[in-house]
């Protein structure tokens, strides 16, 4: 009796710590993506109850990841990152290719992607590092980081997987730059950037080079190349003000957007609630990654404000990589719109960021200093 | 650098970096409305289109062709709705494996398959081939079982032509078949080609051809709202198609039937006409084929057995096989002797068996010894060459050729089919243009006896005897009598005014007609033998037109001459012919190779007469039935009952 009134109540002061507004948030931009889903998977109605498990599996990991204390998630940062550090070793020399790229593992239950693992594992271990160094910081720590950040953004983008090694890349140096990198240091390391585009540019494959060659004019090759980012377009642009109305886009519902339950989901919803569905869209994610931001901005702990502001920019990037690919503003790299998308992996990612945001404003400052 | 433990410090550079980052943030975020504007408000109207244009596609939607029906509504070109296998020979990288794989589900034959390939080498344009046509409903559900076994390889219900009497009058209809480069020219000089938008099939020859515009209907067509993948989901709108008319022949089919029954295997061609109509009642070309080949591509071994027979079944000979006319000249021959004052009813002459002109003898194919005293009835009735030798040489090639052309002889009748030929009738100034050559006296002798360089068709002769039976009045012969529309039914003729009038004088006619009716009824006549016991009266003439020349003093003898080099066997007939009465129809017939006309060509004309005239069948043995063996009419047993088979 006592004990199950003491986990009761220990339940109700979890529940009520949690945070509201990035609750809400959340809930909306997930109301939107079951629905979006259902017309865009309106031919295989099984995407849609295999999406709602996907977001029960997600929100479970998200509240386990929200009842773990910050000390929790700093132990966790060295062996989730050397984890999986190996698995991409282990990727290189026995992965499964799928589609022309080696990214997944077979653990004999299922097959991981263990480049997702990176996408959380690098922030979490760059924050441990800089927690570590808090208030002793030199270049070199800088460097270190860097290189703690490059050797598996290599390895992924050897599998090939672009995409994904450019988020990590991006994870990676949000938790740099937050942690106090000169600004000279990121002068010179843009200008470096820009000198070294011709030799990236060589060692691009083919399928990357014309994906970006098709993003400066789409209308080159409509039939070819430009197809998936022309028809996404047209689909966006059909939409108007107000869109043709739910389960009404006739560029989804005739076929002609491509991966429309997946990465161009965006742009089935963008055709059915137009432009105004759009700016609703743009402030959900906007309070979302604000909300993320201040919660870093209160964190208790140098790990704690570096992991938050970090999770937040990676939040950011997702869902202006993805409105911007499919609106044909960036060229089209594999970036699913968070709680959008079609697909358990980035879900049960996005999950566990959010518990993390979670405990971090659980255990934040109270007083402001 | 002097690392200092400063929490505060670092909170506070901490801040500058979320400020730095939330300005990131927000102008990201705004790029993206502003692109979302861009796309939605500014270029909304170009986008829009082209959506409506990716997902929108023009259908055309083929009409149903018009039905052919006879003059008593008997239908015998319809269409019916079957399953077809069709092969998209672009999506298909082995077609022989596909085939091969496809025969396990479906029966394929090696002819269906020699079909398939002649198909795809002669149509190279085609999207989809037909390689199986009207698929059972069993074969139907096992294709599409395993369908996906085949990529490339379509199950289409399509509207079939079938010509459900088969080889009947198969000249006359024609056929349909895909549609080639050379009718693609075709469709282009029609009213407007548009309508051929989506058509598959057009007429070939027969009236299936020469009636294309009217059999095949107005296309409609679907706005189909398609995927990318071009695959058809729902219909938008739709513009109705419009049947096609129907056809309704003068021709009578049972008739025609009857006369193809009648020659059984031997080759010729028969036209009979309603003389006061212009009525087409039979048009029969023998040999015939089965019009149902060719509909979806003949296969090759069938093609090369009608192509290549010496038989020649696929010549119409009715409207492009050009004759000598023989002694079927001969009535019309005495009407212009009588017009023209070269002989009066009573002229006589004697006949000794040959005619002498300038050294050389002119024989004749009747009794030793000739017809002795022959006037110009007897001259007919008899058929006596002597007497239109002689009547030839006084009326000379030109005024023959100037009183003949009116009646249509060398002339195309202008008969509602196309290819028909004009055949010759000579003239001096024609022999020169054609030969660059004078006309020589000795020609003229044989142009009597409807010999020498005659060559009219079947149907113009038949054309002339129906104007002779129509006393001069000129009705153009029209196989098709009426144009019916499918919807409402209205029918609207084809030919409702005579075309012309030859002026004849009616005592000229009436002459000729009493001569022609002696040929069948008087024991004497030359037909008399088929003719016996009709209880109408038959105005008739029969001929033998000469295949391969005969020495000058050689005797033709059947015998000894081969089957292909034997006489064409004539006749032409009017019934019925008593004085005064409007004959029903009128014909002129032909057995290629048949000998006598009188043994082989006037026998079917009696069968033609009785059954049109009388309702009466013939046996169905194929030869013309004895008197004996019919149930003649109750008033005719007395005739009937005394046979007897005189002269030629």
């Amino acid at each position: 009796m006592n004990t199950s009134t003491g986990s009761a109540l220990r339940l109700r002061s979890f529940a009520s710590s949690l945070d509201p507004a990035l609750l809400a948030t959340l809930g909306a931009l997930s109301l939107i993506g079951l629905i979006t889903l259902y017309s865009a998977a309106s031919d295989h109605p099984g995407n849609f109850g295999g999406q709602l498990r996907n977001f029960l599996v997600a929100g479970a990991v998200m509240l386990i990841c929200a009842s773990l204390s910050p000390r929790v998630l700093t132990r966790m940062a060295v062996p989730v990152y050397v984890v999986g550090l190996l698995a991409l070793l282990a990727v290189l020399a026995v992965g499964v290719s799928v589609k022309g790229a080696q990214r997944w593992l077979d653990i004999g239950v299922t097959r991981v992607q263990p480049a997702e693992i990176m996408k959380l594992g690098v922030p979490l271990m760059l924050a441990w590092y800089f927690d570590r160094r808090a208030g002793a910081l030199r270049s070199i720590d800088f460097l270190f980081a860097f290189l703690l950040v490059l050797v598996p953004v290599g390895l992924i983008a050897r599998q090939p997987d672009l995409g994904t090694a450019l988020l990590v890349l991006a994870a990676g140096f949000f938790v740099i730059f937050f942690a106090g990198l000169p600004w000279r240091w990121l002068l010179g390391l843009v200008a470096g950037c820009l000198a070294a585009l011709p030799v990236v540019w060589s060692l691009l494959h083919d399928y990357q080079r014309s994906r970006i060659l098709t993003l400066l004019d789409p209308m080159s090759d409509p039939l070819g190349k430009g197809f998936h980012t022309l028809q996404s377009m047209i689909a966006i642009g059909s939409g108007g003000v107000y869109g043709k109305g739910w389960m009404q886009g006739t560029q989804t519902h005739l076929e002609f957007i491509p991966e429309r339950t997946t990465d161009f989901i965006f742009a089935v919803y963008s055709e059915e609630f137009g432009l105004v569905g759009n700016l609703v869209l743009i402030v959900l994610f906007f309070v979302l990654v604000a909300r993320a931001l201040t919660i870093a901005g209160n964190a208790a702990t140098p790990f704690s404000r570096l992991l938050a502001a970090s999770i937040a920019m990676i939040l950011f990037t997702y869902a202006f990589v993805n409105m911007a690919m499919v609106s044909g503003v960036l060229p089209v790299v594999g970036v699913p719109l968070p709680l959008i998308s079609y697909g358990g992996t980035a879900l049960v990612t996005i999950g566990m960021a959010c518990g993390m945001l979670m405990t971090i404003q659980r255990h934040r400052k109270l007083v402001q200093s | 650098m002097k690392p200092l433990r400063n929490p505060e410090r670092e909170v506070l550079h901490f801040r500058e970096r979320l400020v730095s980052a939330s300005i990131v943030v927000a102008v990201g975020f705004l790029v993206l409305c502003l692109r979302f504007v861009w796309l939605q408000v500014v270029r909304h109207g170009e986008f829009l289109a082209r959506a409506e244009q990716n997902r929108i596609a023009l259908v055309p939607v083929t009409a149903n062709r018009g039905l052919i029906k006879d003059r008593n509504g008997i239908i015998i070109a319809k269409n019916y709705s079957a399953y077809t296998l069709e092969i998209e020979p672009a999506k298909v990288d082995d077609l022989d494996g596909t085939i091969d794989a496809l025969s396990s589900v479906v029966d394929i034959s090696p002819r269906e398959r020699r079909r398939f390939h002649k198909t795809l080498d002669d149509y190279k344009h085609l999207d989809s081939v037909p390689i199986r046509t009207r698929l059972s409903d069993e074969e139907v559900a096992r294709f599409a079982a395993q369908r996906f076994r085949f990529p490339g390889v379509e199950l289409r219900a399509r509207l079939f032509r079938q010509y459900p009497l088969g080889e009947t009058a198969s000249h006359l209809l024609g056929y349909i078949g895909r549609i080639s480069t050379k009718d693609e020219e075709r469709i282009d000089t029609f009213a407007n080609p548009d309508n051929y938008n989506g058509t598959d099939y057009i007429g070939k020859i027969g009236v299936e051809s020469s009636y294309e515009e009217q059999l095949h209907g107005t296309t409609g067509f679907e706005q189909v709202e398609i995927t990318a993948g071009g695959r058809p989901m729902r219909t938008l709108s739709r513009t109705a198609t419009l049947p096609g008319n129907n056809l309704i022949l003068s021709v009578d089919i049972k008739l025609q039937e009857i006369v193809e029954r009648a020659f059984g295997d031997r080759r010729g061609a028969l036209i009979a006409i309603e003389p006061a109509t212009g009525d087409v009642l039979a048009f029969v070309s023998k040999p015939t084929f089965d019009p149902n080949l060719f509909v979806e591509g003949i296969d090759p071994a069938n093609w090369d057995a009608l192509n290549g027979s010496i038989d020649k079944p696929l010549l119409n000979r009715a409207l492009r096989g050009t004759y000598p006319i023989g002694s079927t000249y001969k009535p019309f021959l005495a009407l212009a002797a009588l017009e023209l004052g070269k002989r009066r009813p009573d002229s006589t002459m004697f006949d000794p068996g040959f005619y002498s002109y300038g050294g050389h003898l002119f024989r004749e194919g009747g009794p030793k010894g000739g017809h002795g005293s022959v006037d110009l009835r007897k001259s007919i009735v008899v058929s006596s060459d002597v007497y239109y030798y002689a009547l030839a040489n006084d009326l000379g090639v030109d005024a023959i050729h100037d009183f003949m052309r009116p009646l249509g002889f060398g002339e195309i009748t202008g008969i509602d089919m196309e290819g028909e030929l004009a055949g010759v009738l000579p003239s001096t100034e024609w022999n020169e243009r054609r030969f660059h050559q004078k006309w020589y006296g000795g020609e003229t002798i044989s142009i009597g006896i409807g010999q020498g360089k005659n060559a009219f068709t079947l149907l113009q002769l038949a054309h002339a005897t129906a104007t002779l039976a129509n006393n001069g009045v000129l009705m153009k012969p029209h196989l098709v009598k009426a144009i019916e529309d499918a919807m409402s039914g209205k029918r609207q003729a084809t030919v409702t005014t005579e075309s012309g009038r030859v002026a004849l004088r009616p005592e000229n006619i009436a002459f000729v007609r009493s001569a022609m009716v002696g040929v069948t009824a008087e024991p004497s006549g030359t037909a008399y033998a088929a003719f016996v016991g009709s209880p109408y009266s038959t105005a008739g003439k029969t001929g033998t037109a000469q295949v391969v020349g005969i020495g000058q003093n050689e005797k033709y003898d059947e015998r000894r001459v081969e089957e292909r080099h034997r006489d064409h066997s004539l006749f032409i007939a009017f019934a019925p012919a008593e004085p005064g009465v409007q004959p029903r129809i009128a014909l002129a017939l032909l057995v290629e190779n048949g000998g006598w006309g009188a043994l082989a060509a006037a026998p079917i004309a009696r069968q033609v007469m009785d059954y049109y005239l009388l309702g009466k069948e013939p046996a169905t043995t194929g030869r013309p039935a004895t008197p004996a063996e019919r149930a003649p009419a109750p008033s005719l047993r007395a005739a009937a009952a005394a046979p007897s088979a005189v002269g030629n």
